[in-house]
C-alpha cells in the first residue's frame, strides 16, 4: 500500500514537474553566465499560448512545441538587450518582461480561452513498457515523451556545463566577467547566448503546459510556475542535476497536497506550492552559509568593460 | 489591430475613460488612491534597494483585518474606522515582516519571498470568503456580508472617491520626502541604498532598514487595503476584485518616481489614469483587462534604459573634466 503510494507520487511528479525543470534548467543557465532573469514566468505564458495556437491551427503538437520554444527564445532577448546590452537593472527589467509576457498572452489569448486541443501530445501507450518489470511501468504509466526528455535535458546540460570548455567560459562569464574578457571569452555573445537559451527553454516549459500537461489555453494557466523555477535555480545550488532531483520533489509534494483535499481546504492546499520554495530556500541558504556554496559571483551585475566591479 | 478596432477609437476610449468627464476624473482618482499609499511606501523600500514585490498580498491582508474589525470585532461605533485602519497598517506591515525576516536571518532574495506570499495572501482571501466568512445572505455568491454603515468611509460629493484615503495618501507622499530628506532615519536609508559599503563602515544598521522599510511599505499597502474594502466594496470578496493589479502597479509608480515619495503624487495619478482608461477599454471595446499588464511592463522598459542613458552623460562630463 505504501510503497503503491510513493510510486504513483514519483509517477505523478514526473509529469507535473516536466515544465517546472525545462525552465528551471534555462533560468541555471542564464544565472551561470551571470544574468538574473525575473521575466520566467513571462516568457513561459508566451510560450505556452504561442504553441496552444501553433498546435491548435496546424493540429501538430510537435510543431507547437517547437514554436513555443522559439517564440520564448526571442522574447527573452528583450531582457537580454536591456540588462546585456543597456547595462539595465536586471531585477527591474525582468519584472518588466514578467508584466508583459503575461500581460500579452491574456490580451493576445483572449479568442483563445477555454479552447481544447484535439490532438495533444499523448501519453505513451503502455504497450512500450511492456517488457518491463511491474515497479517500472506503474513508475511510467500515463507519462509522455516530452516529460521524460527533461530527464535527458538535465544530464546533458549538467555534462555540458562543467564538463567542457564552453561551459567553462559559460560560468567564468557569470564568476567574473572582466577576467573572462581579458582571456578573449565574448562576454556579450555567452550573456546573450545564455538568455536566449533560458528563454526556449521557459518557452519549451510553458508549451508543454498547453498542449501536453493541460491541452487548452486559459490565460492564468502558468500559476506562477516561472516564479517557482526561478527559486528551485536557488534551491539547486545552480546545478542540472540537483535541479532535477530539486523539480520532482516539489513535484511530489504537490501531488501529496493535492492528496490531502479530502481533509483540508483546497484554498489552504492551492497556497503549499507558494510556501514550499520559501521554506526550501531558508533551509537552503543556511546549507550555504556552512559549506561556503554560493551565488555565481558576477550574477546580476552588469559587464561593462574598463570598470572594475 | 488584433481586436479589428482601429487604434484611434482605442486611443479615444482610452482618454474618454480616463479623463473625458468629472465621472472619469473620479474614476481614476479612485486607482489613483491605493496607488499613492502603496507607491509611496515602495518608494521609500527601493530607495534603500529593499525590492517589496508583496505589496499586492500586503494590501490584500489590510483588507482582511478591516473585515475581521467591522464584522467580528464590532468596537463601538465612533472607532470603528479607527481600529479598522489601525489594524490594516499593522496586518500589512506583519505581512511584509516575514520576508523582511527571512532577508536578514537567512539571506533569502526579498523579490521571490514577497512574490511567494502574494499568491498565499490572495488563497487566504479565497478560503475566508468561500469558508468561514462566506455572508448569510449572499447564498451562491462567494463575499462577506456587507459591512455596517460605521465601517464605511465618506465620498467627495456625487463621487465615488473616498475622501478621507486621498487625503492620508496626500500627506503620506509629502510625510515620505520628508522623512527621507530631513530625517537621521531617512539619511540611513539613503546611504544604504546608494552604497551598503559606506554605510557599514559607518556602523548604519542595515537590518534595521531593511525591517524600516519593509514596514512601511507593507503597513502603508495594508492601510490602502482597507481604504478599498470601506470605501469603495464594502465588503470582503474575490481578491482580484478588491486590487486591481494596485500592488505590482505601485511597483512602476514608485519606479517611474524615480523612488521619490513627492513624485508619487504624479506618477500614482498617471498610473490611476491609465487603470480607469484600460477598464474603459474592457468594458465598452472588450478588449481584456490584462493589456494594462502590458503598458506597464513596456513603461518599465523604457524607463530602465532611458535610466542608462542619463548614466552615459554624467560619465562623459567627468572624462572632460579630469
Amino acid at each position: 500500500m505504501m510503497g503503491e503510494i510513493i510510486l504513483s507520487t514519483m509517477n505523478r511528479s514526473l509529469v507535473y514537474a516536466a515544465p517546472l525543470l525545462l525552465a528551471t534548467l534555462g533560468e541555471i543557465y542564464a544565472e551561470r553566465a551571470g544574468v538574473l532573469n525575473l521575466g520566467v514566468e513571462g516568457m513561459m505564458m508566451v510560450g505556452a499560448l504561442s504553441g496552444f495556437i501553433a498546435a491548435y491551427s496546424t493540429a501538430n503538437p510537435w510543431f507547437g512545441v517547437l514554436v513555443g520554444g522559439v517564440v520564448g527564445g526571442l522574447f527573452s532577448l528583450i531582457h537580454a538587450f536591456a540588462s546585456v546590452t543597456l547595462r539595465a537593472n536586471q531585477t527591474v527589467s525582468g519584472l518588466a518582461l514578467t508584466l508583459l509576457g503575461t500581460g500579452l498572452a491574456g490580451t493576445l489569448g483572449r479568442g483563445w480561452e477555454g479552447k481544447m486541443l484535439a490532438v495533444p501530445i499523448r501519453s505513451l501507450p503502455e504497450e512500450v513498457f511492456r517488457s518491463c518489470p511491474g515497479v517500472v511501468r506503474m513508475l511510467f504509466k500515463d507519462t509522455n515523451v516530452l516529460a521524460l526528455l527533461g530527464v535527458v535535458f538535465a544530464v546533458t546540460l549538467w555534462f555540458f556545463l562543467f564538463k567542457t570548455r564552453p561551459g567553462l567560459w559559460l560560468r567564468s562569464c557569470g564568476e567574473n566577467p572582466a577576467a573572462s574578457d581579458a582571456l578573449g571569452v565574448n562576454v556579450w555573445a555567452v550573456r546573450y547566448g545564455a538568455i536566449f537559451f533560458g528563454g526556449i527553454m521557459a518557452g519549451l516549459g510553458g508549451a508543454y503546459i498547453a498542449i501536453a500537461y493541460r491541452p487548452s489555453w486559459s490565460s492564468g494557466m502558468t500559476q506562477g510556475m516561472g516564479w517557482l523555477a526561478v527559486a528551485l535555480t536557488i534551491f539547486s545550488f545552480w546545478n542540472p542535476l540537483y535541479a532535477l532531483v530539486g523539480a520532482y520533489l516539489f513535484g511530489a509534494l504537490f501531488h501529496l497536497a493535492f492528496r490531502l483535499q479530502v481533509w483540508i481546504a483546497p484554498e489552504i492546499l492551492n497556497s503549499l506550492p507558494y510556501l514550499f520554495p520559501v521554506i526550501a530556500l531558508v533551509f537552503v541558504s543556511r546549507f550555504a552559509f556552512r559549506k561556503k556554496i554560493g551565488v555565481p559571483a558576477g550574477l546580476g551585475k552588469p559587464y561593462e568593460r574598463g570598470t572594475s566591479e | 489591430m488584433l481586436y479589428r478596432i482601429s487604434p484611434l477609437v482605442a486611443y479615444t476610449v482610452f482618454f474618454r475613460g480616463a479623463f473625458g468627464s468629472w465621472y472619469a476624473i473620479s474614476e481614476t482618482l479612485k486607482r489613483t488612491i491605493p496607488l499613492l499609499l502603496v507607491g509611496s511606501g515602495l518608494a521609500l523600500a527601493f530607495r534603500a534597494q529593499v525590492l517589496n514585490i508583496g505589496a499586492e498580498g500586503q494590501i490584500l491582508f489590510g483588507a482582511v483585518a478591516a473585515t475581521w474589525v467591522a464584522l467580528f470585532l464590532s468596537p463601538p461605533a465612533g472607532v470603528t474606522l479607527l481600529v479598522m485602519f489601525l489594524l490594516g497598517f499593522l496586518a500589512g506591515a506583519g505581512w511584509a515582516l516575514i520576508p523582511a525576516f527571512l532577508k536578514t536571518r537567512f539571506a533569502v532574495n526579498e523579490v521571490l519571498s514577497s512574490l511567494m506570499l502574494n499568491y498565499v495572501a490572495f488563497n487566504v482571501v479565497l478560503y475566508l470568503i468561500a469558508g468561514p466568512w462566506k455572508g448569510k445572505s449572499v447564498r451562491g455568491f462567494t463575499y462577506t456580508d456587507t459591512f455596517p454603515e460605521s465601517a464605511w468611509l465618506g465620498t467627495l460629493g456625487m463621487t465615488k472617491v473616498p475622501y478621507f484615503t486621498l487625503f492620508s495618501g496626500i500627506v503620506v507622499a509629502i510625510l515620505g520626502y520628508y522623512f527621507l530628506k530631513k530625517t537621521a532615519w531617512g539619511f540611513e536609508l539613503r546611504i544604504v541604498g546608494n552604497s551598503p559599503d559606506t554605510a557599514r563602515l559607518l556602523g548604519i544598521s542595515e537590518e534595521r532598514v531593511i525591517f524600516l522599510t519593509m514596514m512601511l511599505s507593507g503597513g502603508l499597502a495594508g492601510f490602502a487595503g482597507v481604504g478599498e474594502v470601506a470605501g469603495i466594496h464594502h465588503l470582503l470578496r474575490h481578491p482580484s476584485h478588491i486590487s486591481l493589479g494596485y500592488g505590482y502597479t505601485a511597483i512602476i509608480v514608485a519606479w517611474l518616481a524615480r523612488a521619490n515619495p513627492l513624485a508619487t503624487l504624479l506618477t500614482a495619478f498617471l498610473l490611476g489614469a491609465l487603470i480607469s482608461g484600460g477598464d474603459a477599454l474592457r468594458v465598452s471595446l472588450g478588449i481584456p483587462f490584462q493589456v494594462v499588464s502590458v503598458f506597464n511592463g513596456l513603461i518599465l522598459f523604457f524607463l530602465i534604459a532611458t535610466e542608462r542613458f542619463g548614466h552615459y552623460r554624467v560619465s562623459v562630463r567627468r572624462k572632460v573634466k579630469g
